[in-house]
């Protein structure tokens, strides 16, 4: 007990000096567990994806888009379970900066294909019935304070003119990686309007989502369309839904690669300046850990002592750490909602943090402890003061 | 009390013929870079258990370095340090490590008490090592505590005592594992004149009363006068009367 009594009391001997490195660890495990998450949530989206839904899209690029006709000749392929489509639409609420993604949909057979979004039955009904209705997740319509019945005008940049829509149905995810922040509306209600004011761009999806049997044929079932579909005029691109996000992340790779750098580079900052309040803290003392030899102290003991000092330093930074973590990451995540849905700190991040700052109180610990122990009690105590 | 006893004890059975302390022989020298400095040459003397004697000399003559020999600190380049019947030349570091915990009591100059630790907690260091139970630890610290008559501060911290009440704790630190022997390196070398009474009115008591063995390096004459017997080092040579005037 007086062991541990010395271990907490050396740990707090120069006040300062332990503050200020506890106070840099608290944020570095903050640093640590932010950047962990942006990079989780910029995966979010293909966490949330399954694999046995595919994409279609033209092979060209996707601003290019596919005739509605490829649908029933997608879902005669065999293994195709179901197929729907979409089509980015890109509408803009009020101002620009209040971004938020919206899509043209066939109501029925995407939310079939997307159970992962729940919705009231009769919100459900009321939704396919009207044309101008649009489902919206939860977060988006708490963002913008609206309610069941509220009329929302976007208006449109890939599509001209203002777009009135009744708020008809809110979704919930079923889980903390579903996205909250899409703007769900009927695909005939642009295609009716494009037939009237520019023709040729109607009976136009951007993708289709195809439902497969059996999620283990995704692949092959992907090959059997593009192969319908080659040498056609527009010839089409399948993959997973999973494949089809992370196309998106992979030209993003570059800048997750630099923050998983900075994160390395923040921990063994950190890791150097808890080693060097350690070897501080023990120069300073060796005297001390002389004396403990001299009263037959022996080396696991002083080990202990030392360890435990620097163990506690990194405890307390470490646990200051990641409370403060999550009111951190909660003011950025309401901050910055358009761009990050889905902002959560996982349990994986605290047990990182937790191993992290384990890991760097033993290391801190390591030369300091091997030289107290090798002190020679004749020539630190009986010659100098 | 146990250790009340135990201390009378030891004094009962002590023998004063008896060979407690034998140093034959014994070769010490330095490395500086190339140099090779001879500090003890050829010292042999013994020392009886219940001794209480004093090292003099001049400065640099090598009082310190025959002190961590016989405490095991350090090691002579030849010769043989037999205490109590142990060779402590031939053990190893471990070894010499547990024969320092169970042998020999430490007084320094500097008191080295752990600032962060009271009186109390100071003294019971020690025997955290030797599997006495808490309430025999308290027993034993109390005990120690009385007879360097600090009982009164036994909650302080080092930095609230006085240079001869902070020595006087490192004394009880010392004697409260009841070691062999006492080595003390210039015990009164940093205390005033008075404080520096106390601590050697102190060791003689412990001397005297509870037999314990000590040897004291000192510079003070006044010092070396307390103790039965003075020997002095000069020039790495043992003589019974001062070479010249210390
Ligand atoms: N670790 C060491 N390395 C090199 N030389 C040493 C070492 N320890 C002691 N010496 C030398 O050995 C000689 C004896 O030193 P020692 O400390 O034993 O003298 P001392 O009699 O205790 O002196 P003082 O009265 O000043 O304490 C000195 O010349 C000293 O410089
Ligand atoms: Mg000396």
């Amino acid at each position: 007990m007086l062991i541990l009594k010395l271990m907490f009391k050396n740990a707090f001997r120069s006040k300062l000096r332990s503050t200020l490195t506890i106070l840099g660890l608290t944020l570095a495990i903050i640093a640590f567990g932010f950047l962990r998450t942006v990079v989780e949530a910029w995966y979010a989206g293909v966490e949330a994806s399954s694999a046995s839904r595919l994409v279609t899209r033209n092979a060209i690029s996707l601003i290019f888009p596919l005739p509605i006709a490829y649908k029933e000749k997608i879902r005669q392929i065999e293994g195709v379970e179901m197929v729907s489509y979409g089509q980015w639409f890109g509408g803009i609420y009020i101002d620009q900066k209040n971004f938020f993604a919206n899509f043209a949909i066939e109501p029925e057979s995407y939310l079939k294909l997307y159970p992962e979004y729940i919705i009231q039955d009769e919100h459900k009904k009321a939704f396919m019935k009207d044309r101008k209705g649009a489902v919206v997740g939860q977060k988006l319509v708490e963002r913008f304070g609206w309610k069941i019945g509220d009329n929302i005008t976007l208006k449109g940049t890939i599509y001209p003119g203002n777009w009135e829509f009744i708020l008809l149905g809110i979704y919930k995810g079923k889980d903390k990686t579903t996205d909250e922040s899409q703007f769900f509306f009927h695909w005939d209600y642009l295609n009716e309007n494009l037939k009237k004011t520019a023709p040729s761009r109607a009976d136009h999806a951007g993708f289709y989502l195809v439902g497969v049997k059996d999620p283990r044929f995704a692949v092959p079932v992907s090959e059997k369309i593009d192969k319908q579909f080659k040498n056609s005029l527009a010839e089409t691109l399948t993959e997973t839904e999973r494949a089809f996000q992370l196309s998106f992340i992979y030209m993003t790779e570059a800048i997750l690669v630099v923050i998983q750098i900075v994160s390395l580079i923040v921990i063994l900052i950190i890791l150097a300046v808890v080693a060097n309040t350690m070897a501080m803290s023990v120069r300073e003392r060796l005297p001390e850990f002389a004396v403990l030899k001299s009263l037959g102290v022996g080396g696991w003991r002083i080990s202990l002592l030392i360890f435990g000092e620097s163990l506690v330093i990194t405890s307390i930074g470490c646990i200051l750490g990641i409370l403060l973590t999550f009111p951190a990451a909660k003011a950025f995540a309401a901050e910055m909602s358009n761009y990050f849905p889905v902002f959560i700190i996982t349990q994986e991040t605290i047990y990182l943090d937790i191993a992290i700052s384990f890991l760097i109180g033993i290391i801190a610990a390591i030369f300091p402890t091997i030289r107290a122990i090798r002190v020679q009690i004749a020539e630190s105590l009986m010659r100098v003061r | 009390m146990a250790l009340e006893l135990k201390y009378l004890k030891s004094k009962k059975q002590m023998d004063f013929k008896k060979k407690f302390i034998e140093i034959r022989d014994i070769y010490k020298s330095y490395r500086r870079g190339n140099l090779i400095i001879p500090v003890l040459e050829n010292i042999s003397f013994d020392i009886v258990e219940g001794e209480f004697l004093a090292l003099m000399g001049p400065s640099g003559s090598g009082k310190s370095t025959l002190l961590n020999l016989i405490a095991g600190i350090d090691k002579p380049d030849s010769g043989v340090i037999s205490i109590q019947g142990v060779d402590i030349t031939t053990l190893s570091e471990t070894e010499l490590a547990h024969w320092r915990a169970s042998n020999v009591g430490f007084i320094f100059q500097f008191y080295n008490l752990i600032p962060v630790l009271t009186a109390f907690e100071n003294i019971e260091l020690p025997l955290l090592l030797t599997g006495l139970s808490k309430q025999e630890r308290h027993e034993h610290v109390i005990l120690a505590l009385k007879i360097v008559n600090l009982e009164d501060r036994m909650h302080h911290f080092p930095g609230q005592l006085s240079g001869g009440q902070q020595q006087r704790v490192a004394i009880a630190r010392a004697f409260v594992t009841d070691p062999t022997i006492l080595v003390a390196d210039e015990p009164t070398g940093d205390l005033d004149r008075v404080s520096a009474e106390d601590v050697l009115e102190l060791m003689t008591r412990l001397n005297f009363e509870l037999g314990k063995t000590i040897i004291m390096v000192t510079h003070d004459p006044k010092a070396a006068k307390k103790a039965r017997q003075i020997q002095y080092l000069e020039k790495g040579i043992m003589h019974a009367h001062p070479q010249i005037d210390v």
